[in-house]
């Protein structure tokens, strides 16, 4: 594409639904263990979403 | 949903699209990014205006056609799937143990209201709670391996005792039980001598360091019951802990009020002096001279903007740091059913008081209507409020439908939307801004940093 550059795809539905409950638990006002959904990585899966790694536009 | 933003680093603007629901992210061209915002009616700007009247029709459709073809293929503009309506209940995996509801500091905006949580004494939690609290979460934790327990306060270092037994007796029972323990302490390093450093270090999985930034700034709200200037001896004790820490997960935390809305300064200030993992959060209170009111908004978004470019030049020198709110992890990110129920709160994790009195979170501690029992009298507990809590999951938040970052906050902090936005399930609005420009810059600042150099 001239306009696009797609830099990830579908990061969300390769994300999958997964819910084993294995992963961090997070504190949405960061008082605690300062981990919250946005950067969180999950525990259980291997496959990785495909990020393009172009110059950007 | 379509989200058109833009970013200004350097001498360039970059433009992107973001799509909320496949969590596509696409970097256009200028020209490309007005044809998104005509076309997905948002917003323009005068100047933006006046730049899209002057694409010819060529042009648009040209690149019309490149939207359709994304659209075509679920990755623009593309319509929420998502069916889960209801957290589970009944397994829990993470509790939050109040070591002691008592404080060697009288910070202004505690929201425990200087370690108290509004009681009239400053309890110490008992050894025997600890372990009942331990008991208590490995007989609700289901099939769920890996547990946590946090240490919080008040100030946990003023009772260790309790903290060591607690950890000696779940470590003891994890063979037995096949369950693993992690766990986390948030200190204000008041009390982090060369003998606490150590045993925190060699046990626990995160460390969160509360220090607000500059010593100013720190000092005119994190004072001692004396008002004693303890500044140095914070940030010395925890200099000395990063020091031995290597690669284990630590914090340093701040908080930043309406008296220092230059909170880039502080974050800096904080890398400068010799830390890499960073978080700075804006301080939620109804305190007047300290809250964060909507006239402060717009200065805030500019503050992250600064703090954003800031954040990418020093990445590339030996002061590279993690600024919290900038990390997302776009490779393998958590699943769809963490980002729906974001913390777990009442449900997945649960808060024990120093008398051993069960409620939904740290932030709900003492307040009596969400009580929900007590791990010296039983293993049970009342899962009606669970129940409650089950419902908090985006999709149920109509205000969080059409949000940027839904999927990445999952509708924010349960008691500070009851507290400041008066319901569990309507987000807080000045949280929400922050944080959909946090998530612009995260996206922003990972699509910049993956590019190759041009």
């Amino acid at each position: 594409m001239k306009h696009v550059n797609s830099i990830v795809l579908n990061g969300m539905k390769k994300s999958g639904n997964i819910g084993c409950g294995e992963c961090q638990s997070s504190c949405q006002s960061a008082c605690k263990t300062s981990c919250t959904v946005g950067n969180q990585s999950c525990k259980n899966r291997d496959e990785k979403v495909n990020t393009v790694k172009k110059p950007l536009l | 949903m379509t989200h058109p933003f833009c970013f200004r680093y350097g001498d360039r603007t970059y433009c992107f699209l973001f799509d909320t629901e496949s969590g596509s992210l696409h970097n256009v061209d200028n020209v490309t990014f007005l044809c998104a915002k005509e076309r997905w009616s948002r917003p323009m700007t005068d100047e933006e205006k006046s730049q899209y009247s002057a694409v010819s029709e060529q042009e648009k459709r040209e690149i019309n056609t490149e939207l359709d073809e994304l659209v075509k293929e679920g990755v623009l503009d593309s319509p929420c799937t998502v069916t889960m309506r209801k957290k589970r209940v009944g397994e829990i995996k993470a509790l939050c143990l109040h070591i002691c509801h008592d404080c060697n500091l009288r910070c202004a905006y505690c929201f425990a209201d200087e370690g108290t949580y509004h009681t009239s004494d400053r309890a110490h939690m008992p050894v025997e709670v600890g372990l009942r609290a331990v008991d208590f979460l490995i007989a609700n934790s289901g099939g769920r391996r890996n547990l946590e327990i946090d240490f919080f306060g008040g100030e946990p270092l003023m009772n260790m005792k309790t903290v060591k037994a607690v950890v000696e007796y779940a470590r003891s029972r994890e063979e037995e039980t096949g369950k693993t323990f992690n766990f986390t302490m948030t200190t204000n390093c008041l009390l982090l001598d060369e003998e606490n450093r150590k045993w925190l270090n060699d046990n626990m999985y995160n460390v969160v360091l509360s220090i607000d930034g500059r010593r100013e700034i720190h000092n005119r709200v994190r004072k001692t019951p004396n008002g004693k200037d303890v500044f140095d001896r914070i940030l010395g004790n925890a200099l000395a802990f990063r020091a031995i820490r290597g690669d284990k997960s630590y914090y340093v935390r701040g908080t930043f009020t309406a008296h220092n809305l230059d909170f880039c300064d502080d974050v800096l200030f904080l890398n400068d002096a010799g830390f890499d993992q960073i978080s700075m959060e804006p301080v939620v209170t109804d305190i007047p001279e300290l809250r964060i009111e909507e006239k402060h908004l717009p200065r805030i978004l500019d503050e992250y903007e600064r703090l954003a470019r800031e954040y990418i030049d020093r990445r590339k020198t030996d002061k590279w740091f993690n600024f919290f709110h900038f990390m997302i992890d776009l490779d393998g990110g958590p699943c769809v059913i963490k980002r729906l129920t974001g913390c777990g709160s009442g449900c997945e994790y649960l808060a024990v008081t120093p008398r051993g009195d069960i409620y939904p979170c740290h932030q709900f501690a003492e307040n009596k209507p969400y009580y929900m029992g007590n791990v010296l009298k039983s293993t049970e507990y009342d899962k009606s409020v669970s129940e409650k809590f089950a419902q908090n999951i985006v999709t149920n938040k109509p205000d969080c439908a059409d949000c940027i970052a839904k999927y990445y906050c999952s509708g924010g902090c349960v008691a500070n939307n009851l507290n400041y936005a008066g319901s569990m399930d309507k987000p807080y609005g000045i949280s929400c801004q922050m944080m959909r420009k946090r998530m612009e810059l995260s996206l922003a600042i990972a699509a910049i940093e993956a590019a190759p150099q041009q």
